[in-house]
């Protein structure tokens, strides 16, 4: 079995699966339960600044959509950060990490943007013996009406300012938790890592709201007639998480500034590809709410027996192996060229490529009085419109015309030399230099 | 076992009530929400799908399954009742597995077809049960129609003609309307008096009169008929049932499966209906499995079904084979009856064994049976009617018979499987054609 042990930013754990801060790991009870079940660490449920707790609503906190069979796809909360006595999450993180001095413990921090505030909470944390500290920049919801969470997290400068004063007070590794809710994930990246951010963590949940009540005209979850937009997570939102991640692992300015990926993991599967594409580790929430605490066994035994298919010796080996082959669109192989072919023996004749070509599409699939569908390859732009919506996986595949050949749509024969839009005639802007 | 199951002869209270009530239950019991919204995801909403095809009402079952799965079960019904005016019960008796259920892409992704008969009773049963009839007539056109038949074919060309305005009188020689839904289907198939209730909801478009106890030839003829409609429609079913031509065929104890069937289904109290210890069906259509199965619940002893062909070419379908044999019939085949012995009543049938191609091979075997159902196919009966091709009516289009202004539907007329959602397709087809013959 792979040796799955992680160090992020210097933090040791037996398996690079945390928890990420939010309500599984609101209490002592449920942290114990996690390490438990496996999880490799935790991050605490944001904790908030001395004084009265926040409240929260007495209603429904979340929303929901659902794929086939009512498998959760997305979930929405509107729930605000702990709203137990600060004393009581430090009491208690002080007793779980001294019995679990092997996993990882995060403490997950919002306080207004003031420096003697986070100097204040700090000062607090640092004696649970506590692991490091993730600011807490990305909640979407209510705590950012006050001036704190993505309200923070939306400015590069104040994203900055807060990093610098963490840094100055306290020698715990800070990880800075980024909202997706702005247009350019590698600004507060950037403000994070010139703040002195040890690493950053997202994505934070997204705006949104997951569905309306069509008699009550109320946007879900539902409070008393009237719902406010919540922050979407689970396995809905991991595409978006997964290129943010990339955005930050390509630039060359923020080459070497750790990511823990956040967003959607379900599966083994899923944190090995945020891994790939170069986070150092995974946060897990919606999976746990879903499926309990148990799923962690699922990711360690499957991540390990790829690890072990695939000969790492470590994590370390998996991180960020993706990174180089993500690259703008211009970039792309203007002469690979592929066509759509139908394993005819595994096709159950159902359709659906047909419909979504002829429809849809480039009108490349034909369609026999036996229901027996064939590619058109002078039609066939190789969108793969057919690969994503046949139900037999494999049944349709993209198989590439090899040099030589020609491409019966465009009439022109197939090269192997890289050729990209810079280089293509048609390009306006292509280099005089040749 | 009660006392008397071992009781020789045919005798009626075999069962304890409960297990009457048990054993008739509904086959398939309507599905809840919950499992019907389970089964509709599974549906891949085809493009021109297959199972539209194998239906011989075209109903457009992807779309059906989809407003099921959007949570709008009614509007599901009125895009099968469109097609199927008895779409409830087609749900019900409908032999999917071997029209769209065989046909459906998941049968052949995975061996699990979609469970299209179960979703189409869902949505039917929830319009139904909300007592709604999503059809009205146009204006009336004047016209008036005779049917003679209240089966299924009859009933969906009366209702689809008195959609388009057409004043229709539905005769029918049985006391209750339905045809074969009321007295030919095995009770466990259609339970809560259903075949009753669906023919009340479907009178409620208007404009249809329904006069029972009405035989064609004893009652009225044809031509007075003609003389006294704008046109005629004939569902008249097949009336008469084949002889197995032996010697002592009329001892006691021998009967016709469909009468059986139709007395379980009239009988008030199953306890009063009499069944033998051993029990011998001849025949391997749907009747021979309805009739046997239902002996069987009877708390008959010993139920043998005996085909003179293989199983492979038995009409019942395979899931119909398998209900009986699941329910403890035993199915012989390869066996024709060559003699009745008992005196007075039946005692024991002799069975040569056959060859595929049905010539004897001189081994004999006799089966004790104090009960005995003849279920080697039904025969058109009457005098006067259109011209026939073969025993069947001869039609041409939707349904025209060689009388002018007289068409035929169902199991009377030829071609067709005679299957309950056949009968609705050429009833229905045959109204449009009236309509446009009497319209222009």
């Amino acid at each position: 079995m792979a040796n799955l042990e992680t160090n992020f930013i210097g933090i040791k754990s037996p398996n690079p699966f945390w928890l990420a801060s939010a309500p599984p790991t609101d209490k002592e009870y449920n942290v114990r339960r996690a390490f438990e079940a496996g999880w490799g660490g935790v991050v605490w449920k944001t904790l908030g600044e001395e004084g009265p707790p926040v409240v929260n609503v007495n209603g429904p906190r979340y929303g929901a959509i659902w794929g086939a069979d009512r498998r959760l796809l997305g979930l929405n909360n509107i729930e605000l950060i702990t709203d137990r006595p600060l004393q009581t999450n430090l009491d208690e993180m002080t007793r779980v990490k001294r019995d679990y001095p092997d996993r990882a413990l995060i403490a997950s921090l919002m306080v207004p943007v003031n420096e003697d505030s986070w100097k204040a909470i700090l000062e607090r944390v640092v004696e649970t013996g506590c692991d490091g500290v993730e600011l807490n920049f990305g909640c979407p919801h209510g705590m950012s009406e006050r001036g704190m969470g993505s309200a923070v997290g939306q400015v590069p400068e104040y994203v900055q300012q807060v990093t610098e004063w963490c840094k100055k007070h306290s020698d715990l590794p800070v990880i800075v938790k980024l909202t997706p809710n702005i247009a350019d994930i590698r600004k507060p990246a950037q403000a994070a890592k010139d703040g002195g951010a040890d690493a950053v963590s997202l994505i934070n949940t997204i705006n949104s709201i997951t569905s309306v009540d069509l008699d009550h005209f109320s946007p879900e979850p539902m409070i008393d007639g009237q719902g406010a937009h919540g922050g979407y997570c689970g396995p809905a939102v991991k595409p978006i998480a997964l290129n943010m991640v990339a955005e930050i692992a390509r630039d060359p300015a923020l080459s070497g500034l750790p990511i823990s990926g956040i967003g959607g993991v379900t599966t083994w599967r899923d944190a090995a590809e945020f891994m790939a594409l170069g986070a150092g580790n995974v946060q897990v929430c919606t999976a746990a709410m879903t499926y309990g605490f148990k799923v962690v066994q699922e990711m360690i035994s499957g991540l390990s027996q790829y690890m072990d298919e695939k000969g790492f010796a470590s994590v370390d080996e998996l991180v960020g192996r993706a990174v180089p082959n993500v690259v703008n669109w211009q970039d792309l192989n203007l002469n690979y060229v592929t066509k759509a072919r139908i394993d005819q023996d595994a096709c159950i004749k159902c359709g659906r490529c047909y419909a979504a070509c002829e429809d849809t599409s480039h009108q490349a699939i034909s369609m026999s009085e036996d229901r027996v569908f064939d590619v058109i390859d002078a039609e066939c732009v190789a969108c793969n419109l057919c690969v994503n919506v046949c139900p037999v996986e494999g049944c349709i595949t993209m198989e590439r015309l090899p040099a030589g050949e020609v491409d019966p749509r465009t009439g022109k024969t197939v090269s192997d030399d890289y050729f990209n839009w810079p280089m293509h005639p048609n390009n306006p802007m292509k280099c005089a230099a040749e | 076992m009660r006392d008397n199951s071992l009781t020789p002869g045919i005798v009626a209270g075999r069962l304890d009530q409960a297990a009457y009530a048990e054993n008739f239950d509904d086959l398939h019991p309507r599905m809840d929400e919950h499992e019907a919204t389970v089964a509709a995801d599974r549906c891949y909403f085809c493009h021109d799908a297959p199972c539209i095809t194998a239906c011989p009402t075209d109903i457009d079952i992807p779309l059906f399954i989809r407003q099921i799965a959007t949570g709008t079960p009614e509007a599901a019904a009125e895009t099968i009742l469109e097609q199927n005016i008895l779409g409830g019960m087609c749900a019900r008796v409908c032999p999917t597995e071997t029209l769209c259920e065989q046909a459906c892409v998941r049968e052949a992704a995975e061996g699990k077809p979609v469970l299209i008969g179960q979703l189409q009773r869902y949505a039917t049963d929830t319009l139904m049960e909300a007592g709604v009839h999503p059809f009205t007539r146009t204006e009336p056109t004047g016209k008036r129609i005779a049917v003679v038949g209240a089966g299924p074919a009859g009933l969906a060309c009366a209702h689809r003609l008195a959609m388009k305005g057409h004043d229709v009188t539905i005769f029918d020689a049985r006391p209750k309307p339905g045809g074969l839904n009321e007295y030919g289907i095995a009770a466990y198939k259609t339970v809560d008096n259903f075949a009753e209730r669906e023919v009340d909801w479907l009178l409620q478009i208007g404009g249809i009169t329904v006069e029972t106890g009405k035989r064609l030839g004893r009652d009225m003829t044809l031509e007075q008929l003609k003389a006294d409609h704008d046109a005629v429609f004939l569902g008249i079913g097949l009336g008469g049932v084949n002889a197995l031509g032996l010697e002592a065929e009329d001892k006691d104890g021998i009967g016709n499966a469909v009468d059986f069937i139709a007395d379980l289904r009239q009988a008030s109290d199953l306890a009063t209906l009499p069944v033998g210890r051993d029990v011998v069906v001849i025949g391997g259509g749907m009747t021979a499995v309805d009739a046997a199965v239902q002996a069987k619940l009877l708390g008959a002893l010993n139920v043998s079904l005996v085909y003179r062909r293989g199983r492979d070419r038995m009409n019942a379908s395979e899931y119909e084979q398998d209900l009986a044999a699941s329910n403890g019939v035993r199915i012989i085949t390869n066996a024709q009856p060559v003699a009745i012995h008992g005196n007075g009543a039946v005692r024991e049938v002799e069975f040569e064994y056959t060859d595929d191609d049905l010539s004897p091979t001189g081994q004999t075997f006799r089966l004790p049976a104090d009960q005995v159902f003849k279920a080697i196919g039904q025969t058109l009966e009457g005098d006067g009617l259109p011209e026939l091709d073969g025993r069947k009516i001869k039609v041409t289009g939707a349904g025209r018979t060689s009388l002018d202004m007289v068409w035929a539907g169902g199991d009377c007329a030829a071609g067709g499987d005679d299957l309950t959602v056949t009968a609705v397709a050429e009833g229905r087809d045959a109204a449009e054609d009236i309509h446009a013959s009497l319209m222009g």
